[in-house]
């Protein structure tokens, strides 16, 4: 059990990293355009792009905020 | 795409090589080689094991998982790189890496188990190659697949490898001499582009220009990335002096 926990963990912080925030946001935004795309026919290529940017800036808000 | 595959496994080949040294040369050579060896084994039998297993699923789903993963992995080099480059994060220096590995080594003791001589430079050894290539397989594998030239990429990371082995040798140091930020500033940029690009298409999207819209979403990345530094650094600025950090917080 402590094995399998160490081996999740690794692969967690190996692909996650620091900020689950930003994989999350990656996941949603994909899941949207390919939604968009699908079921909407709207050929949303510039939606995962800005998702990226905004996940980005937002994490470094949320990582430098000295207000916090 | 060679390009971004030498410069990631530049980077991780130098982090991994710092902690070979730091055991070599404070413990003892043959048992380091030997967790070095064995860590090389275990990457080219996962290399070997799943490079073409993946290559045998269908595009447009292997893009949108690759897409999302090299996205994901990008956003956090890019990340750690700006973080670092502003400040708020310790950059990643050799040196002092180093002199933490050497302290380590010299405080273990020597104990020897499984036909090693030095369990502790065998271990630290295999994990710190094994790690740092981890890394690297999963680049190599994620953009060989992709590009359909899984060859071009184990070109371009046995290159960087070879060269920081090469260097290293020579050196019989740490090369902290090597901007190691900036150029995990520059495969941050790569990998988020193409992480977005092929994570898109698998998503079902069509990209206008096709292939052309990575001309695009190279520099806008990297424009972004810049622009995030600059901004970090004068809201570090701000936030350093006080009559400016009570106006900022009152407005």
């Amino acid at each position: 059990m402590k094995h399998l926990k160490a081996f999740g963990a690794f692969w967690y912080d190996f692909i996650v990293g620091d900020d689950w925030h930003v994989a999350a946001l990656v996941v949603i935004g994909l899941a949207v355009t390919a939604l968009l795309a699908h079921a909407a026919k709207v050929n949303a290529w510039w939606l995962l792009p800005v998702v990226a940017v905004a996940a980005l800036v937002w994490s470094l808000h949320r990582a430098t905020d000295y207000r916090k | 795409m060679i390009l971004t595959v030498f410069v990631a496994c530049v980077v991780e080949s130098i982090e991994a090589l710092t902690i070979v040294l730091a055991t070599g040369i404070t413990r003892e050579w043959r048992s380091t080689f030997q967790g070095m060896a064995a860590a090389l084994v275990a990457l080219a039998v996962i290399t070997a094991a799943i490079g073409p297993a993946i290559g045998t699923l269908p595009l447009t789903p292997l893009r949108l998982v690759v897409g999302a993963l090299l996205a994901i992995f990008g956003l956090q080099w890019l990340r750690k790189a700006v973080l670092r480059a502003t400040g708020y994060k310790a950059l990643h220096d050799e040196a002092s890496a180093y002199l933490r590995e050497v302290a380590a080594a010299e405080a273990a003791t020597k104990e020897a188990k499984r036909g090693v001589t030095d369990w502790y430079s065998f271990t630290l050894a295999f994990k710190g190659v094994l790690l740092e290539g981890l890394e690297v397989v999963f680049i190599v594998i994620t953009f060989g697949d992709n590009q359909k030239n899984i060859g071009a990429a184990v070109i371009g990371a046995a290159a960087a490898v070879i060269l920081v082995t090469i260097t290293g040798i020579l050196v019989k140091a740490p090369l902290t001499k090597v901007p190691e930020n900036w150029m995990k500033f520059a495969v941050g940029v790569m990998l988020t582009s193409f992480g977005t690009f092929w994570g898109a298409e698998g998503a079902g999207v069509a990209w206008p220009g096709n292939d052309a819209a990575l001309l695009v979403l190279v520099p806008v990345m990297a424009l972004v990335g810049a622009a995030c530094i600059f901004w970090l650094r004068s809201r570090k600025l701000t936030a350093a002096s006080p009559a400016k950090q009570s106006e900022v917080v009152g407005s």
